[in-house]
C-alpha cells in the first residue's frame, strides 16, 4: 500500500542549531499515527514543515506518490494538510460556522454568502464529530476544547486528507479528551490520516494504530502500536541514561521558606499546600494544563487567588502583589521566556539589571558603570556566550537567552527562586549548565520551587516531587520514593508505565 | 412535522425581530427615537417638512463618511484623513466647474470620487504594502492633504454664484420629501451594508480585523483587503466633498477641517470596534443620526450649539464603556459556565467510579 | 560605529535647517527671531515631552488641546470671576489634573483603549470651553503676567518661557533616560507582560503619565493664553496633531519601548524654524503644513524601508539563511 505522505530524511537548521538531522515519517490513510518525542526533539519543526510554515532544507517530502509543495500555509491547506495547534486561533468576533468556512462560505447564484447553507453545513459537521455546537454563537469565550472542535470542522470542511493534532489533549480536562480521541477515531475511519502529537502515552496506547519517536532531530524508531510497550518508547525517547544529567548534590535542608496552604483559584487549581525549605529542589511535575504554572503565578502574585495563603520566611504573602513578593525575596523566571521573561530589543546589560535597577541607583539615577559590571559578572557566571553586552536579547539563542533570565532573577540575591520550565527549547549542553547553576545554587541555601514536564529533568533535579493534575496536588514523593512510574500515574491517573 | 409556512414565517420573523432588538445597533436607533421625540415635542417646528429636511441633510455628509470609515474600523484601521479628502475632493472638483452655469452635476461627482478614490489608494498603499501603522500614515497624509488643499485653494473662496446651478439645486432639493444629499447617502449605506455581510470579500474585511495573524493563515489576501478598505473610505470621503460643495454652496480652505473624529465617534457610537472585527454600516450611518441630530436638536432646543462637541465626547465615552462593561460581563459567563460544566462532569465520573467499585 | 538612528538623523536636520536658514536669510539666525521660534513652539514643546512617556508606553493622549483650552478657559473665566490670577492659575493647573486623571482613569482603571477614551475626551473637554466661555474671550489679563507669555527677558532676546522649557526637557530627559522610572517605561513599551512579571506597576505608572500629560498640558494652556493675552475657547486648536507629530517625527515608535527625549525636543525645534524660514520667504504657510506631514510620513517610511533593503541585502550575501530561533 503507497503511503500517503512520505518524509525521507529531511533535514532543516536555524542558525547554528540543527532542529531535524535526518527525520522519516510516513503516513499511511485511515491510520492514526503517534509522534513522539522529548521537548526540542524536532517533533514540532516537522510538522511545520508540513504545515506551510518552513522548507525542509534537506531531504524529500511526498504526499499521494507526487512532491509535496513545501513554504506556503495556503498550499498545504490546498494539498489536503491540515494542523490543529494545542492553542487554536479562530476569529472571536464571527459565528462558529464563520470561522469554518471563512474565505470558503457558500454562495446562493447570485454570488452572496449563503448563511442558512453554512449554517446547516457547519452543524452538520458538528454532528459528524459527534459535537453539539451551536453554528450560530461567536467565537468569543469558547473553550480551548471547543475551538480545538472547531478547527478540526474547519479541517474536515476542506477535505484535509491529513489531520495533524499537536498535543491536542494538553490543555483539556479528562472528559474533553475523551471526546477529542473520540472524534479522531472518526477521522480516521473516515479515511484520513491523523498524526496525534502526545507525551500522554496512556491516550498513546488507547487511541493510536502505529507511531515513530524522534529524538535530536531523527527519526529513531517506527513500529506499530501493537508492537510494542510504553517503557520501550520512553527508552527510545530518552535514549541516555538518566546519569547523564548533572546530579542533585545532597544538602540539609534549612528552614521553611515557603509554605502553600489551602491555594484556591476557582476552576484553575484547588487546594494546594505544601513547603519548600532552604537548600531544597521541589519540582512541581505533571502535564501541560494541569494548573502548575497558575498555582506558581499566583503565588508571584501576577494573578490573583480566592482562596489559601502563601508565606514566605514565616511571614504572610500579601496576593496579587509582585512587588511584594520581590520585596520578600521571591523570583519567578517564567514559562515563555520570550513573551514574559525577557525585553527582546534591549540589551543583555539592560535585561539582567531589569528588577535590581533600585540597588543600583543614587539619588534616583541608574549607575551605568554598576549596571555593567553586574552584568558583566553574571554573564561570566553562567558562561553566557554572546556577542557583546549590548547585543540586544533577541539575538542569543535560546540557551543563552533563558541563562540572561536566571541572571536577571539571580541578580536579585532571592531567597526563593520558582522556576516554571528552566530548559525548555534548550540545547543538552546548556541544559545541564542550567542543571548544574540550580544545584549549587541550592547548595548555597537557595530554595527552588521548578516546575517541570520533562521527567528525568524531575527525577534527576528533584529532592522532593509534588505532582498536580487537573488543578489538584495527587502526588507527594520524596527523591528515594519517586519513579517514573509513580509520577506517570499521578499526573495522567492511569496506570501508563509497565 | 406540518411545514404551516405562515408558522414558519412567522417564526423566521420572531428570530429576526429577536435580534434586531438584542442587537448592538438596537440602543442607537432607541435613543436616536427618544431624541427625535423629545426635541419635537418640546418644538414643534423642530419635525416641520423644513425641519426634517435640514435635518437629513446635516446628516448626509457625515453619515456617508461614518459608512466608508466602516470599511477600515472593521479591520482594524483608522483613516484620519477624511476631513482633509473632502475638504480637497471639494475644491478640486469645484475649481473644475468654475464658472460654468451649465456645468454638469455628473462630472463634479465623478471627480470628487476620483479625488477621494485617488487618497484612498495612497493611504492604503502604505498601510498594507508597507505594512505602516493605520494612525500615524493616516495622520500624516492629513496633514498632506490639508496642505495641498491649502496651496490649491490659496486664501481664495469659490461661491455658489462660481458653481453650475444643478450642483447648487443639487443640495436643496431631493424627492419624496427626502433630500438628494441624503439619497446618495442611503444608496451607499445600502451598498456598503449589502457588500460587508454578503459578500465573501466583505467578511474578509471581518476576519482581518478580528484576527490579523489568523486571517493570514488561512490566505485571505490581507494587503488587497487592506487597499480596499482604503479606497472605500478615501471614496466615501470624495463624494462627501462634493456633498459639502453642494449642501454650503461654495468651499474654501477650511473645508473639512476636524471631520475625522466626529466622523470615528459616529462610527464607534453606532457599534463599530475601534479594536475591530465587528460593527455595521447601518451601526455607524445610525450613530452618525444620533449624534447629529442631538447637534440640530439643540438649537432646536435653544440650546447653546456649541453643548455639541461636548455631548459628542460624552457619548462615545458612555459607548465604550457600555461595550467593555458588556464584554467583561460575558466573559465572566463564559468562565462561570465552564467552571460549572467541569465541575458537574468530573462528579459524573467520581459518580461512576464509585458504582463501579 | 554611527549607527543610523532616527533621533540622530533629526538632530543632524536641525542643525541644517540653521545653517541653510542662516545663508538664505540674514533675519533667521538673529536673536529677535530665535527668540520668536522658541515662543512660537512653547506649548507644543511642553505638551511633546510627558506625551513621549506616553507614546514610549504604548498609549495616546488625543485631548491634550482640548484640555490645554480648557485650562486656558479657566484660566480666563477665573479672572474674571475672582480678580485674583494666582487663584486663575491654581484653577487651571487644577483642570489639566483632572482632565488627565479622568483620562487615566478611563484607560486604567476600566481597562478602554487610550485612542477611543481621548477621541471622547477631546470632544468633550473642548465643549467644556465653550460651555464655560460660551462665544466670549477674556481679553483684560494684567500686563504683568501677559508680559511672562509675550516679552523677552530684559538684557536678551529669549523669551520668558525659554528656561521654563529648558527645565522641563531637561527634567523629562532626565526622568527618561537616567532614572529607575524610566527603564520601566521603556520596559512597558517593550513588552507590558514582561515588565509586569519584572514586578513593574505598569497600571498605576500609566495612570500617573495621563495625570501628567494633563497637567502640562494644562500649564501649556495658560502659557498660550498669557502669550496671546486672551482666553477664548478656540485656543489651541489643531495642537495634538502637531505635538504628536512632533514626537513622532523625534523617533519615538507609536508602537513604544523606543524613542528619545532629545530626537522629540530636536523635532519640535526643527519643525518651528522650518515653519520660522518659510514664513520668512513668504511662502505659504501651507507649505509648512505638507512638509509637516511629509515628514510624518517619512518618519515611518524610511526606517521600514531601510529595513527591507537591508533584510534583502544580508540574505543574497550569505548562503546561509538568517536565523530564526525555533
Amino acid at each position: 500500500m503507497t503511503p500517503l505522505v512520505d518524509v525521507r530524511d529531511v533535514a532543516k537548521a536555524f542558525g547554528g542549531v540543527h532542529a531535524l538531522r535526518d527525520a522519516s515519517l510516513t503516513l499511511f490513510a485511515g491510520e492514526i499515527h503517534a509522534l513522539l518525542g522529548e521537548n526540542g526533539a524536532g517533533k514540532s519543526t516537522l510538522l511545520k514543515a508540513l504545515a506551510g510554515v518552513h522548507r525542509t532544507d534537506a531531504g524529500e517530502i511526498d504526499i499521494d506518490g507526487a512532491p509535496f509543495e513545501q513554504g506556503s500555509t495556503r498550499r498545504s491547506l490546498e494539498q489536503g494538510v491540515a494542523v490543529i495547534y494545542q492553542e487554536p486561533s479562530l476569529f472571536p468576533d464571527l459565528s462558529l460556522a464563520e470561522n469554518v468556512f471563512i474565505g470558503r462560505q457558500p454562495v446562493t447564484g447570485r454570488g452572496s454568502v449563503d448563511w442558512a447553507a453554512m449554517r446547516r453545513n457547519a452543524k452538520a459537521l458538528f454532528t459528524q464529530l459527534g459535537v453539539d455546537l451551536d453554528p450560530d454563537r461567536r467565537a468569543q469565550g469558547l473553550s480551548i476544547a471547543d475551538q480545538q472542535i472547531v478547527e478540526i470542522a474547519k479541517a474536515l470542511s476542506t477535505s484535509a486528507r491529513v489531520i495533524v493534532m499537536d498535543e491536542p489533549t494538553a490543555a483539556l480536562s479528562a472528559a474533553e479528551a475523551g471526546r477529542l480521541l473520540d472524534v479522531a477515531r472518526r477521522l480516521r475511519d473516515g479515511g484520513a490520516a491523523v498524526v496525534f502529537v502526545s507525551h500522554r502515552l496512556d491516550e498513546v496506547f488507547s487511541l493510536c494504530d502505529r507511531l515513530t519517536v524522534m529524538r535530536d532531530g531523527s527519526t529513531v524508531a517506527s513500529a506499530l502500536v501493537a508492537d510494542t510497550t510504553p517503557s520501550q518508547v520512553v527508552r527510545w525517547m530518552v535514549g541516555r541514561e538518566l546519569t547523564d544529567l548533572f546530579p542533585k548534590l545532597e544538602t540539609t535542608p534549612g528552614d521553611v521558606v515557603l509554605r502553600v496552604e489551602g491555594l484556591t483559584s476557582h476552576g484553575v487549581f484547588d487546594d494546594i499546600s505544601f513547603e519548600v525549605h532552604a537548600g531544597e529542589i521541589v519540582a512541581l511535575a505533571g502535564l501541560v494544563g494541569s494548573g502548575r504554572s497558575e498555582v506558581v503565578r499566583a503565588i508571584f502574585g501576577i494573578d490573583r487567588y480566592d482562596d489559601g495563603r502563601v508565606e514566605v520566611l514565616g511571614k504572610p504573602l500579601p496576593p496579587a502583589d509582585p512587588r511584594a513578593a520581590l520585596a520578600r525575596g521571591v523570583a519567578l523566571v517564567p514559562e515563555d521566556r520570550r513573551q514574559q521573561g525577557l525585553f527582546m530589543p534591549a540589551s543583555i546589560v539592560r535585561n539582567t539589571s531589569m528588577v535590581v535597577l533600585g540597588g543600583l541607583s543614587r539619588f534616583g539615577i541608574v549607575g551605568r558603570g554598576r549596571e555593567r559590571s553586574v552584568a558583566a559578572e553574571w554573564a561570566q557566571r553562567l558562561r553566557l556566550r554572546h556577542g557583546g553586552l549590548d547585543e540586544p536579547v533577541e539575538r542569543l539563542s535560546g540557551g543563552n537567552q533563558q541563562k540572561v533570565v536566571l541572571s536577571k532573577w539571580l541578580a536579585t540575591n532571592p531567597r526563593l527562586l520558582v522556576v516554571d520550565e528552566p530548559t525548555r527549547g534548550i540545547d543538552v549542553a546548556t541544559k545541564a549548565e542550567v542543571h548544574r547553576l540550580l544545584s549549587e545554587q541550592a547548595g548555597k541555601g537557595l530554595a527552588v520551587l521548578m516546575i517541570s514536564s520533562e521527567l528525568p529533568e524531575v527525577l534527576g533535579m528533584a529532592d522532593c516531587v509534588l505532582v498536580m493534575r487537573e488543578g489538584r496536588l495527587t502526588a507527594t514523593l520524596t527523591r528515594s520514593e519517586a519513579t517514573q512510574e509513580r509520577v506517570m500515574l499521578a499526573a495522567t491517573g492511569q496506570v501508563s508505565v509497565a | 412535522m406540518k411545514h404551516v409556512p405562515g408558522a414558519m414565517f412567522g417564526a423566521t420573523l420572531g428570530t429576526a425581530v429577536g435580534k434586531a432588538v438584542g442587537s448592538r445597533e438596537a440602543p442607537v436607533a432607541g435613543a436616536l427615537v427618544v431624541v427625535l421625540v423629545v426635541t419635537s415635542v418640546v418644538n414643534p417646528r423642530f419635525l416641520s417638512d423644513q425641519g426634517r429636511f435640514d435635518l437629513m441633510v446635516a446628516i448626509a455628509i457625515t453619515g456617508l463618511m461614518a459608512i466608508g470609515q466602516t470599511f477600515v474600523l472593521v479591520m482594524r484601521h483608522v483613516d484620519l484623513s477624511v476631513g482633509s479628502v473632502l475638504g480637497l475632493s471639494a475644491f478640486i472638483s469645484a475649481s473644475a466647474v468654475k464658472g460654468q452655469p451649465d456645468g454638469s452635476l455628473l462630472t463634479v461627482l465623478i471627480l470628487g470620487l476620483a479625488v477621494g478614490l485617488a487618497a484612498g489608494l495612497v493611504n492604503g498603499l502604505l498601510v498594507a504594502a508597507l505594512g505602516l501603522p493605520a494612525l500615524v500614515v493616516t495622520l500624516g497624509t492629513l496633514y498632506v492633504f490639508q496642505g495641498v488643499q491649502a496651496l490649491l485653494t490659496g486664501g481664495t473662496r469659490i461661491n455658489a454664484d462660481q458653481l453650475p446651478t444643478s450642483v447648487v439645486r443639487f443640495g436643496v432639493s431631493g424627492g419624496l420629501g427626502i433630500p438628494w444629499l441624503m439619497w446618495v447617502c442611503l444608496a451607499a449605506a445600502l451598498v456598503g451594508a449589502v457588500f460587508l455581510r454578503t459578500r465573501r470579500t466583505g467578511r474578509d474585511l471581518y476576519a482581518v480585523g478580528s484576527n490579523p495573524p489568523a486571517a493570514r493563515l488561512v490566505g485571505i489576501p490581507v494587503v488587497r483587503r487592506t487597499l480596499l478598505a482604503y479606497a472605500v473610505s478615501g471614496a466615501a470621503a470624495g463624494l462627501a466633498g462634493v456633498l459639502f460643495l453642494a449642501r454650503f454652496g461654495g468651499v474654501d480652505s477650511n473645508a473639512g477641517l476636524g471631520y475625522e473624529l466626529p466622523v470615528v465617534a459616529a462610527c464607534v457610537v453606532g457599534g463599530v470596534n475601534i479594536l475591530g472585527g465587528s460593527g455595521t454600516v447601518a451601526g455607524a450611518l445610525l450613530g452618525a443620526m444620533l449624534l447629529k441630530t442631538m447637534g440640530v436638536s439643540l438649537s432646536a432646543l435653544s440650546v447653546p450649539e456649541f453643548w455639541q462637541q461636548a455631548i459628542n465626547g460624552l457619548l462615545l465615552i458612555i459607548a465604550i464603556t457600555a461595550d467593555r462593561f458588556v464584554f467583561l460581563h460575558r466573559a465572566r459567563i463564559a468562565r462561570e459556565e465552564a467552571i460549572r460544566l467541569r465541575r458537574a462532569i468530573r462528579l459524573a465520573a467520581e459518580r461512576e467510579l464509585e458504582v463501579s467499585r | 560605529m554611527s549607527r543610523f538612528t532616527w533621533d540622530r538623523a533629526v538632530i543632524v536636520l536641525l542643525v541644517a535647517t540653521f545653517a541653510v536658514g542662516a545663508v538664505l536669510d540674514p533675519n533667521f539666525a538673529s536673536g529677535s527671531n530665535l527668540g520668536f521660534v522658541i515662543q512660537d513652539i512653547g506649548e507644543i514643546m511642553l505638551i511633546a515631552l510627558p506625551m513621549t512617556l506616553l507614546i514610549m508606553t504604548g498609549e495616546i493622549d488625543l485631548s491634550v488641546a482640548s484640555t490645554a483650552a480648557l485650562a486656558g478657559c479657566v484660566l480666563g473665566w477665573t479672572w474674571r470671576e475672582s480678580g485674583s490670577m494666582a487663584v486663575a492659575v491654581v484653577a487651571a493647573l487644577a483642570t489639566g489634573v483632572v482632565c488627565g486623571s479622568v483620562n487615566g482613569f478611563l484607560v486604567t482603571r476600566l481597562g478602554l483603549g487610550s485612542l477611543a477614551v481621548t477621541i471622547g475626551s477631546l470632544g468633550l473637554y473642548r465643549g467644556l470651553c465653550y460651555a464655560l466661555l460660551g462665544d466670549s474671550t477674556v481679553a483684560d489679563f494684567p500686563t504683568g503676567w501677559t508680559d511672562l507669555g509675550y516679552s523677552t527677558i530684559p538684557g536678551t532676546s529669549l523669551p520668558y518661557v525659554a528656561p521654563v522649557l529648558v527645565a522641563f526637557a531637561v527634567a523629562f530627559g532626565v526622568l527618561l533616560h537616567l532614572t529607575r522610572t524610566g527603564r520601566w517605561l521603556f520596559a512597558i513599551g517593550q513588552s507590558a507582560e514582561a515588565a509586569r512579571f519584572a514586578g513593574i506597576p505598569v497600571a498605576r505608572l500609566k495612570f500617573w503619565l495621563f495625570v501628567t500629560t494633563g497637567a502640562v498640558s494644562g500649564l501649556a494652556g495658560i502659557v498660550y493664553d498669557l502669550r496671546f493675552a486672551s482666553a477664548r475657547p478656540d485656543g489651541a486648536l489643531g495642537f495634538e496633531l502637531a505635538v504628536i507629530a512632533s514626537v513622532l517625527f523625534g523617533g519615538v515608535s507609536i508602537f513604544g519601548g523606543v524613542g528619545t527625549m532629545w530626537g522629540v525636543a530636536g523635532a519640535v525645534l526643527f519643525l518651528g524654524s522650518v515653519r520660522s524660514l518659510l514664513q520668512l520667504r513668504n511662502v505659504p504657510p501651507n507649505a509648512l503644513t505638507i512638509v509637516t506631514g511629509g515628514l510624518l510620513l517619512g518618519s515611518v517610511v524610511v526606517p521600514v524601508l531601510a529595513a527591507r533593503l537591508q533584510a534583502y541585502r544580508e540574505q543574497h550575501a550569505s548562503d546561509v539563511p538568517p536565523a530564526a530561533p525555533p
